[in-house]
């Protein structure tokens, strides 16, 4: 049997507790996605126009270094989002995200999910709170790291 | 590292029972370079038995002429064979020590202060009902061998044991072969790194980011972490926040331990002597608030 859309969203950890309401208005921006190893789900540069929740396989975001080829500067696992920059003008990708391993995912039209946020403001506050709380994870996540815990200095 | 000038003549060896501050001599028997500025000294005592100790102590090491230093005991007593000790090069001494060649001798005072109290879990029977969740944070992983080798062998009777281990790229992430050897024992392993190369397929990102995918539960678990100070202060935050009660939490600390046995005060943190009351401590109440304090 095949697993709709809407049973896809409920399950995913970005979603989960917002009600249905809300997820009714996502289900109308959504469908399903799949893949292959190598594949590119944004690139740096490109109209940022959709996003992803992951729902298989792993993700890694990349910035492409002169010298070096592509750097990847995190992964990203199924229960988490690829893409915010579907959020705020101009609306374009800040760094490619390539598909390590098969992966299967909901996409999420930005520009449709953003016209219902500002028709509906508890929608769009519903939303936005929950994107936010990922973003701060994320923001924390890269600070700790910026710290270079295993650098020199750490010995046990 | 031990040359032939500093070496300690038979006639020299202190007997064993000379007391905690009388440095024992031991035999570099084996070396095994882990990373390219860490290195585990397999060990023998010239004079006597092999020290008896539990997961999560540490010895104070000496490099002949050069100095001492706290490093955690990275063998089991289960496992037997030699005391084993993985040592990161950051100081004089413990270059002196990363250095140190098969045959060269070095002495060995302890095994002092608290342990990751595996043997009371085990023998308890608490290990099959709750799950086991061990974060390690570059060499962090090491002053916890021991503990996940008592760990993954009592789970083969029941109970989960879950291994998260951070490190700044895949390069310097140790103990490969026993990772290997605990995931086939049934243990769920997890890596992630700071810093990918071309080859990695892995994770890349903070050590925690991998908590919320473990799969343990978090409300049914113990947590042993030891790592940088911040690593496990995020980590221990993360937890609690997932349901972990906070005294089901153990940290393992690292200040300047000098004498061992409580008496100079060097490794003095707040209330306590790490050196006695430590290196591993229950994450809530004191050690709690003392990891968020600012230092003056």
């Amino acid at each position: 049997m095949t697993t709709s859309v809407r049973e896809l969203l409920a399950a995913h950890e970005f979603l989960r507790g917002l009600g249905d309401e809300v997820l009714e208005t996502v289900v109308g921006c959504a469908h399903n996605v799949a893949f292959e190893p190598g594949e590119l789900l944004c690139v740096e540069g490109a109209s940022a126009d959709t996003f992803y929740l992951l729902r298989r396989g792993r993700v890694s975001l990349e910035v492409h270094a002169p010298g070096r080829g592509p750097v990847v500067i995190e992964t990203v696992e199924p229960g988490s989002v690829v893409g915010w920059s579907w959020l705020v003008p101009p609306y374009r990708w800040t760094i490619d995200a390539r598909a390590i391993d098969r992966v299967g995912a909901v996409a999420i039209d930005g520009a449709c999910l953003r016209e219902k946020a500002e028709r509906d403001p508890a929608f769009g506050y519903a939303l936005l709170t929950r994107v936010s709380t990922h973003l701060l994870a994320r923001l924390q996540a890269t600070r700790v790291r910026a710290l270079d815990l295993y650098g020199a200095g750490h010995g046990h | 590292m031990v040359t032939s000038e500093h070496s300690v003549a038979s006639k020299d060896v202190p007997s064993p029972g000379a007391g905690p501050l009388t440095p024992l001599t031991h035999r570099v028997v084996r070396r095994v370079q882990e990373t390219s500025d860490v290195a585990t000294l397999f060990l023998e005592p010239l004079v006597g038995d092999r020290l008896v100790f539990r997961p999560g102590q540490f010895n104070m090491l000496s490099a002949f002429g050069v100095g001492e230093v706290a490093i955690s005991v990275s063998s089991a007593p289960g496992e037997g064979g030699p005391l084993r000790h993985t040592v990161r090069d950051v100081g004089a001494v413990s270059h002196a020590l990363v250095r140190c060649e098969v045959g060269d001798v070095i002495g060995v005072r302890g095994p002092f202060g608290t342990d990751w109290q595996v043997t009371s879990d085990v023998e308890g029977g608490t290990s099959d009902t709750r799950d086991v969740v061990v974060v390690a944070g570059g060499i962090g992983l090491a002053p916890l061998r021991g503990a996940l080798y008592e760990f993954v062998a009592a789970a083969r009777g029941g109970g989960r044991v879950f291994i998260l281990v951070g490190g700044r790229n895949p390069d310097q992430i140790i103990f490969h072969d026993d990772l290997a050897a605990w995931e086939r024992d049934g243990a769920t392993v997890m890596l992630s790194v700071d810093q990918s190369t071309p080859q990695w397929r892995g994770r890349v990102g903070l050590v925690t980011t991998m908590l919320g995918d473990a799969g343990f539960d978090p409300r049914n678990s113990r947590a042993l972490l030891c790592g940088p100070e911040i690593m496990m202060r995020f980590t221990a935050r993360a937890l609690v926040d997932m349901g972990v009660d906070p005294a089901a939490i153990l940290v393992s600390l690292e200040r300047n331990m000098q004498c061992g046995i409580g008496w100079c005060g060097h490794c003095q943190l707040g209330p306590l002597i790490i050196c006695r009351d430590g290196p591993v401590v229950p994450y809530g109440g004191v050690v709690e608030r003392l990891l968020a304090e600012r230092e003056r």
